[in-house]
């Protein structure tokens, strides 16, 4: 509803357990379900979380935005609970809501004391097979998306510049399109496309729940069982979607805007996810990531922003939590004066030297100190613990695999991140974008003809 | 979508005073939280209010200078911002580069953010790292540098964040509308600063801003985590024992917004209008403070369930975001709405959003909508203490609030004891709000009458 687009977050995101994480229980139900619940007796809360592992991704060519749309959708009532229902409940519990579409998954959850679970759990059960849609609130809803993707992209140029670097960074793989859709393509949806979608990929064998708080994990268990136990299991098809292939030649994109004040430029480069990369690739990527982008310590800042005076600020990211090959950004910003290409070419020299020399023995300990220090301070929020491991289950990545990445992390030598960034930070790997504003309009009456000239 | 890592230390003005919002709106409770709280007065008399958390090996501190961007000088605004974004940039024999290495080395989290009535700053560590942590807030509290370099490296951070919010629809429409409704007072002026004033601003007005503003008498701390009451104790004599007694800030007078009954357009080449409208609300401190925070809550205030919501997004499809919110400021409260809606209905939308207020103000809610909403306010303010920052953050909210240590026993039989004559009386206080003082960024079409 409110939803969030969760385009997943940057590095952090995998971030988590420590090696005295949280204590996870992981168990599966009878119709292929899969339970995972996360302890935190703080306060009396429970934060109830159900994944699915259908993303904007996993939409068919010509319907991009219908898993999101979608999401708004569900909120629209079952045949038990007639729009609206659900939603007056929670609030009536004092229970906070809301649901999210990304590229590989979509969510929903409540938080709410700990004695309102079962009642969260009933609701959400019955609107895993139950969604029944009219008209009458198809067509507003789609004209609130509209809104939404006016207000998050079509509003800012730099959200549209993202959008056409994401494009352009996969010539073949869904993640191209954007997840909330293309404008032309969301006029177009219908409820026939959000049921046949929904049919197809709601079930239980294609969830995840996770429930996070001051409960039980026998009682998450039986509450489970009578709840979303139920719900026969049905015949999700399984995700293939089309792949990469290897990018063979450096893209550029630039988006001139009058509206734009403050120039960037960006450049993100196509690279293996936690998912599909070999060995610790991917966690010397989060690493590359916080060496180059990690606040001011961080080699872009240090480099461009102090000691080239070129940027006014400057940074990194790297998307780990992705099925397929994800992506890994730069970026910055110029100071009056100084063009895109000269800072672009600095930038390089930067990403050139990580990738040619590698990281000190003294940054990359400070980078692990991050990471692993992240993985605690998630322990402080429930929520933030929920997202984590749902999010890595419905990008193939397993509660194990998360409690065991700090010590994957601490594990990483110099030059695993020097190999990482030599191999996949090059240039035929890249997207470059410009975001600029229109040069002046000549002058109306040239400037005073020259004189004199003998 | 992350944010461009960039822009993170300037957020949008709007998510500033969005943020703000949220966080004056009014405390709620977690019975349990309450029992925990400790005051904590230091061997040299500062005080913070703790609670003991042993489960995690964390800190979290949340503290306050009160004063804030309303303290800088006429025609300078963007000093207690600049000042605030100095204070980790090298201090005691730390530059900047050593100072945020130090930072780096023990993965803490030190910040600092300026608002309209104060100067905030947090940090977070892990609890084996708690000595260190407090040896450079103190440095950073007590002895920032304000060195050159660092001062003309954090301005080119701000202009660059200003230049880019030249053009942000939402940016505009809450500076037009604080300066619209504040001509005359510190409230009018951004409190970032702008374009034209952040370069004027000197290492001087830096200094001298922090000199004057962060002091022992104007200060409130929160803490969360593991450490005792003893050891909290020296800690804030550590770190704030050597600044000034007393703070020298300039006498701010409350005040009323203007401009009522007006509608302000700003032209903007977007295919979205933005619209804030905004009028009288109440101060913190008020009596009828909380049913008119109940009031706002049927309004506009609930997620899902708010009239605002149902009437704009719901049954008109009119929105993605439509909602209306309270700001306690010290010297102004605030009641406003907010949505963005397509050009060419832009004028549909403030009209019903108009309408939605009319209506609350003159009939008042139901008994069956009042019902929900105290169910909702009591039952969901636990969800406010689940982590240490949040807990932190709120115990220093009611300090700043001066509703006393014992608030969040109370909090939810006040948010129960609310009447529908409440209400009534509330809104008859409120009537300011049928109007408000509009404004609308973008290209809005069908502004006078739909």
């Amino acid at each position: 509803m409110a939803a969030i687009i969760a385009a997943a977050s940057a590095s952090a995101a995998l971030s988590d357990a420590h090696a005295a994480g949280p204590e996870i229980s992981q168990f599966e139900l009878a119709n292929g379900m899969k339970v995972m619940v996360i302890p935190d007796h703080r306060t009396p809360v429970a934060t109830h979380m159900v994944w699915y592992q259908v993303g904007s991704a996993d939409e068919q060519p010509g319907k991009s935005g219908i898993a999101h749309f979608l999401e708004h959708l569900m909120f629209k009532g079952t045949d038990k609970a007639p729009a609206g229902q659900f939603s007056a409940e929670v609030a009536r519990l004092g229970g906070q809501e809301n649901a999210f579409t990304s590229y590989d998954y979509t969510a929903y959850y409540q938080r709410v004391a700990k004695e309102h679970l079962e009642k969260v759990m009933t609701f959400e059960a019955d609107r895993m097979t139950g969604l029944k849609l009219t008209d009458e609130v198809v067509l507003p809803e789609r004209d609130v998306v509209l809104e939404e993707r006016r207000m998050r992209t079509d509003n800012d140029p730099g959200a549209r510049l993202s959008e056409a670097l994401q494009a352009t960074s996969y010539m073949n793989h869904p993640y191209q399109h954007p997840i909330i859709g293309w404008e032309h393509e969301i006029k177009q949806l219908n409820r026939e496309d959000a049921l046949a979608f929904y049919r197809r990929y709601y079930a239980p064998n294609n969830a995840v729940l996770v429930v996070a708080g001051d409960v039980d994990p026998a009682q998450v268990k039986a509450l489970a069982e009578k709840t979303y136990g139920q719900i026969p299991r049905a015949d999700t098809p399984p995700r293939a979607r089309p792949q990469e292939p290897e990018p063979q030649a450096h893209r550029r994109v630039e988006l001139t805007d009058p509206r734009v004040a403050q120039p960037t430029v960006q450049r993100s480069y196509l690279v293996p996810s936690y998912r599909t990369g070999e060995g610790r690739e991917a966690v010397a990527l989060d690493l590359a990531a916080q060496i180059l982008g990690g606040g001011q310590t961080g080699r872009l800042y240090r480099s461009l922003v102090v000691d080239q005076g070129l940027a006014a600020g400057a940074g990194a990211w790297y998307q780990g939590t992705s099925y397929d090959a994800t992506r890994f950004g730069v970026s910055a910003a110029p100071l009056p004066g100084v063009t895109l290409e000269k800072l672009e070419g600095a930038m390089d020299g930067v990403v050139a030297k990580l990738a040619a020399e590698g990281p000190d023995e003294l940054e990359l300990a400070r980078a692990k100190t991050r990471l692993t220090a992240d993985a605690i301070y998630a322990r402080d929020n429930q929520a933030t613990l929920a997202r984590i491991y749902g999010a890595a289950w419905a990008t193939g990545i397993s509660a194990d695999k998360v409690n065991a990445w700090p010590d994957e992390v601490k594990a990483v030598t110099a030059d695993e991140v020097k190999e990482a960034a030599r191999r996949y930070l090059t240039l035929d790997r890249a997207v470059t974008g410009y975001l600029t504003a229109p040069a002046p309009a000549p002058e109306k009456t040239p400037a005073k003809a020259p004189e004199n000239r003998s | 979508m992350t944010a461009p890592a960039i822009f993170a230390r300037l957020s949008g003005f709007f998510l500033v005073f969005m943020i703000m919002a949220l966080s004056l709106v009014t405390p709620s409770v977690a019975q349990s939280q309450t029992t925990r709280i400790t005051r904590v007065v230091s061997p040299g008399g500062i005080e913070a209010w703790l609670v003991r958390e042993k489960t995690l090996p964390l800190i979290a501190m949340e503290f306050a200078f009160m004063g804030g961007a309303a303290q800088d000088p006429k025609g300078k605004p963007g000093i207690a911002s600049l000042t605030a974004s100095l204070l980790d940039e090298g201090a005691g024999d730390l530059t900047a580069a050593a100072f945020h290495q130090a930072v780096a080395d023990k993965a803490m989290e030190i910040g600092f953010d300026a608002n309209r009535d104060d100067l905030r700053g947090s940090l977070r560590t892990l609890s084996e790292n708690k000595d260190a942590a407090f040896d450079l807030l103190r440095l950073a509290v007590t002895q920032p540098r304000f060195d050159t370099e660092a001062v003309e490296r954090i301005r080119a951070a701000q202009l660059a964040a200003l230049r880019r919010r030249s053009t942000d629809p939402n940016s505009i429409a809450s500076e037009t509308w604080f300066a619209r409704a504040f001509p005359d007072h510190a409230y009018g002026r951004p409190v970032d600063g702008s374009l034209a004033t952040v370069p004027t601003i000197t290492r001087e007005d830096l200094a001298a801003f922090a000199k004057r503003t962060m002091a022992r008498d104007n200060l409130k701390v929160a803490v969360v985590g593991d450490i005792s009451p003893e050891d909290l104790g020296r800690v804030l004599d550590h770190v704030f024992g050597a600044l000034p007694a007393k703070a020298d800030l300039v006498p701010i007078t409350d005040v009323a917004p203007k401009g009522i009954g007006t509608v302000d357009v700003v032209p903007l080449d977007v295919p979205q209008s933005v619209v804030l409208m905004g009028s009288t609300g109440l101060k913190r401190q008020d009596k009828d403070f909380i049913p008119a925070y109940v009031l706002n809550h049927i309004l506009g205030g609930s997620a899902f369930s708010s009239r605002l919501f149902k009437e704009v997004r719901e049954a008109r499809g009119l929105a993605y975001s439509v909602y209306s919110y309270q700001v306690a400021l010290d010297h102004a409260g605030l009641w406003f709405a907010g949505t963005a809606t397509k050009n060419e209905r832009a004028g549909e939308s403030i009209r019903i959003i108009g309408e939605e207020f009319a209506k609350i103000l003159a009939e008042g809610p139901t008994k069956e909508e009042l019902d929900e909403a105290k169910s909702y306010l009591t039952g969901s303010y636990a969800l406010r203490f689940d982590t240490s920052s949040k807990v932190a953050g709120q115990l220093l909210q009611i300090q700043i609030d001066d509703l006393g240590i014992d608030y969040i026993d109370k909090r939810n039989a006040l948010i129960q004891a609310v009447t529908l004559d409440d209400l009534k009386r509330a809104a008859k206080r409120l009537t300011d709000a049928k109007d408000a003082l509009t404004v609308v960024v973008g290209r809005p079409q069908g502004l006078s009458g739909g």
